[in-house]
């Protein structure tokens, strides 16, 4: 019996559909911000926290990066409760976001710090900058810029990486496409039409963030970049 | 009834890595072997080619792996493929593997000096014997750092097969979890295996950039 595709059902609960939509773009956005703050934060301190926590934030990093998101998700969603830390699903789900973005971003944005001139804090501090004038103008939004692709990257990724927390039940859009398809039984319609949305959501994300980039980096524009790369 | 955590759970926790490594091997070998095509495809000179593996490598990069699994799981059966989850959850997962590796090969290939594509032509080798001999061997130098990275994330990525209840170790400890409910010990334990097997892998990749010198192309 040949299989006849049949999206009817699935058009009839996009508005549960939609309402996953709502979820992963929540998820994705607060995530982010708090992930990127995070790894900004872990990033910066270093070299001015003493050495057994500088210790601890590598050693933070290696886990995160050398274990699943699942997994990560599990011990937060399942652990924390048991030592009176109670989050709900979706609490858990951007918690885990965040220490796992934090983890990444931090190892991006270092490589940003690490590729400016010692110089340069020099030039910024021979101009009478403050502390902290040199800290944002001459080390943070130069180092940010730098790594804004790879920062954007890990954005996407992170955006894609919010479907697992349906492990936990949150009813994110991958959530809603199991309830879907449970009402429906058209499985493979389900996850096709919900495949797409992910698409172009990250294609919309990669759009947005590159707008982030120009507003916030106008001096290494990535319309800049685009020219160079082209040489 | 509650089990408690003791050595057959560790036992069963452990002995469940081996799907997991399976499933890492034959993704890897599957996805790469696809994804040196894509990059060859996305390094050809027939434009259709080019797009083709572009448009593959844009919707493998910007779907979420959990729904090529979900696709790979309800879709395969419709083709008329009766077949357990073990292959569909493989078979998602070599797709993931593929459209990462052909663009971090594509990377790889496109950062040969351009001047040795005009070397070798001009010694009227063809396009087979470029490759072969003059670009893939300096590629493959590049390429090595960033692939065995990215075998770290491909053996992290198995954990998401449990959801069709292929039992690797992130089932294994879902299982184990369920009877005894000592989430910190189980996901610990499980967090520990994979920790155990990538983090060698990201410090021999670390290790190969400083070696093969050659600055990560992000």
């Amino acid at each position: 019996m040949p299989f006849t595709f049949t999206f009817g059902p699935v058009w009839a609960h996009f508005d549960t559909i939609l309402g996953g939509v709502g979820e992963t773009l929540y998820l994705s956005a607060i995530g982010i911000l708090l992930g990127l703050a995070l790894g900004v934060a872990l990033a910066m301190s270093r070299g001015l926290v003493p050495g057994f926590v500088q210790g601890a934030i590598d050693a933070y990093i290696e886990i995160i990066r050398n274990t699943p998101f699942l997994i990560q998700l599990f011990l937060i969603f399942f652990g924390l409760p048991l030592i009176g830390l109670r989050l709900d699903a979706q609490q858990a789900a951007v918690l885990t976001i965040m220490v796992n973005l934090g983890a990444y971003a931090s190892e991006i944005i270092r490589a940003g710090i690490d590729n400016i001139h010692p110089s340069q804090l020099e030039a910024g501090a021979s101009l009478a900058m403050s502390k902290l004038q040199v800290f944002r103008y001459v080390v943070l939004m130069p180092a940010l810029a730098k790594v804004w692709p790879s920062l954007t990257s890990q954005f996407v990724l992170t955006m894609l990486g919010t479907s697992i927390c349906s492990f936990i039940s949150v009813q994110e859009l991958s959530g809603s496409a199991s309830v879907v398809e449970s009402d429906t039984f058209r499985s493979f319609e389900t996850y096709i039409v919900v495949t797409v949305i992910y698409l172009l959501l990250s294609l919309l994300l990669r759009l947005v963030l590159f707008g982030c980039g120009e507003v916030l980096f106008p001096r290494g524009s990535g319309l800049r970049r685009l020219m160079e790369g082209q040489r | 009834m509650n089990q408690t955590f003791g050595t057959d759970q560790i036992l069963f926790i452990v002995g469940a890595l081996r799907w997991t490594i399976l499933l890492t091997v034959f993704s890897l070998l599957l996805g790469g072997a696809a994804g040196f095509v894509v990059a060859l495809m996305r390094v050809s000179p027939i434009r259709a080619a080019r797009w083709a593996a572009i448009g593959y490598i844009g919707v493998i990069q910007g779907v979420p792996a959990l729904m090529l699994l979900f696709l790979s799981f309800y879709g395969l059966p419709l083709l008329g493929f009766d077949l357990p989850p073990l292959v569909a959850a493989s078979v998602s997962l070599a797709l993931y593997v593929s459209g990462y590796l052909a663009d971090i090969w594509r990377g790889a290939i496109q950062s040969v000096a351009w001047q040795q594509w005009e070397a070798s032509g001009s010694l009227a080798m063809t396009r087979f014997q470029q490759l072969r001999y003059v670009i893939l061997p300096q590629a493959m130098r590049i390429a090595t750092p960033p692939t065995v990275g990215f075998a770290v994330q491909a053996v992290k990525n198995t954990s998401i097969v449990s959801i069709v209840n292929v039992v690797e170790v992130a089932r294994a400890g879902q299982l184990v979890n369920n009877a005894t409910y000592e989430p910190f010990r189980v996901y610990g334990l499980v967090a520990l295996l994979y920790f155990a097997i990538c983090w060698p892998m990201t410090r021999l990749a670390a290790r190969l950039e400083r070696k093969l010198d050659v600055r990560r192309q992000r």
